[in-house]
């Protein structure tokens, strides 16, 4: 790693002001101290969001369930309320990484990255949910904008996620062997505002298949959507699945969400 | 340099290190703990696996100054004196390491495995699940499996 200097402030505020204009917000790490380590980025300063109570906790209120945006995988994965809740949403946390990497990583972490194979993505945006940031409110759908890119600022905090509790949903995902990241992840949510479908994993950053979403707002079954192809045009080639294999994948992912939706 | 405190095995230690210095690094190279390793130093082996408050983490993904304030265990924090912790003692039993360039790392994951069910009952499937983040090239992992089944068993967990 090159070198940086390091501070944890106390309070949203100050961490808003104690960034440069080349510095990093640090979360939980597993994403940016990697980088680091690799010499693929190279901060000033970290400016260690781990002391700003403001960002932690789960509660539900009203019919919606939020999560700090400093609440560790783990703690979502393991939560009463968010089992209760919204259990889609335990399901795919328990599926991060591994059990060493969900005490670190965070669910502000994560989003902020926007790793088009991260699992969060798929929820944020089938769950419709709304960033709340130190200076904003953001609409889950309109957040994530490109690979590795968000509607965020520079200099902008995510402080909370809230998600409207929807009246099933259910998440699943082809992890690579290795890594465990999502090659595709699909949430499907019936929600107040109809039936929505997230995918992961498959583009540039998280988006709605809407073609899926309308079969399914008739008929909310895996049949439903047997014939709904996924075009392979601008979905992502890599060494681990072409685009083809991952439209394909999103069929069967989201069958198998459904199924769990209906489970 | 920024000075760091850290509850280590139960003792307090500070030292002065650079802000980029892993909690890893500090561990070996400061407190001369070289109990953790560093396997693939790329936070996917699991060998520096370490309880920061209770909890499994990689050491090796993980700045010291981040552990301001917390307390960590280590693999020289397991055992009572000469007297093995049950866990140490079902991976010598169950031949769960080979080499054993790994056991530090898999002995700090099966504490936490065990820890999350503890008062429960847990499963072959479980303990493979959650030795997820943990690497080791030698054994093909049945040794390693059987040690934490047994030691969850003789903590008093149900195995299923």
């Amino acid at each position: 790693m090159y070198e940086f200097d390091y501070t944890r402030p106390s309070s949203v505020a100050d961490a808003a002001k104690a960034r440069g204009d080349d510095s990093s917000y640090l979360a939980g790490g597993m994403t940016l101290l990697p980088t680091l380590k690799q010499r693929l980025a190279r901060p000033d300063k970290l400016v260690d969001l781990s002391g700003l109570a403001e960002l932690k906790g789960i509660s539900v209120a009203g019919g919606t369930l939020t999560i700090g945006a400093m609440t560790c995988h783990a703690d979502v994965a393991n939560s009463a309320d968010v089992k209760k809740a919204i259990p889609a949403l335990a399901v795919l946390a328990s599926g991060i990484g591994d059990p060493q990497v969900r005490n670190r990583g965070t669910i502000g972490g994560s989003i902020a990255n926007a790793d088009p194979s991260a699992d969060y993505p798929a929820a944020v945006v089938a769950l419709n949910a709304t960033i709340h940031t130190n200076k904003r409110q953001l609409a889950g759908e309109q957040f994530f904008k490109g690979l590795f890119e968000t509607a965020l600022e520079p200099g902008e905090i995510v402080v909370k996620v809230s998600f409207p509790i929807p009246k099933r949903a259910g998440y699943c995902k082809f992890p690579n062997p290795a890594s465990r990241y999502a090659v595709v992840g699909v949430m499907v949510a019936d929600t107040a505002s109809g039936v929505r479908v997230g995918v992961t994993g498959a583009g540039p950053c998280a988006f709605r298949a809407k073609d899926m979403e309308a079969a399914l707002a008739k008929n909310f079954s895996a049949d439903a959507i047997a014939n709904v192809a996924m075009p392979a045009k601008g979905l992502n080639t890599d060494l681990h699945a072409t685009a083809e294999y991952r439209a394909h994948l999103v069929g069967v992912m989201a069958k198998r969400a459904i199924a769990a939706a209906l489970g | 340099m920024a000075k760091v405190s850290i509850t280590v095995n139960g003792k307090p230690q500070s030292a002065e290190v650079e802000p980029r210095t892993l909690l890893v690094e500090f561990l070996r190279y400061k407190l001369n703990l070289t109990g953790t390793h560093v396997g693939c130093d790329t936070s996917q082996c699991g060998a520096c696996t370490v309880h920061l408050d209770g909890k499994p983490v990689k050491s090796c993904t993980m700045l010291a100054v981040q552990a301001e304030g917390r307390n960590v265990t280590t693999i020289e924090g397991v055992a009572t004196g000469d007297q093995l912790h049950p866990v140490q003692a079902a991976f010598r039993e169950c031949h769960g390491l080979q080499c054993g360039f790994c056991t530090p790392g898999m002995v700090m994951s099966a504490l936490g495995i065990i820890e999350r069910h503890k008062g429960g009952a847990i499963d072959e499937k479980t303990v493979r699940h959650e030795l997820e983040g943990n690497i080791c090239r030698c054994t093909g992992y049945q040794g390693i499996v059987n040690a934490v089944l047994l030691a969850a068993k003789n903590m008093g967990l149900k195995v299923a």
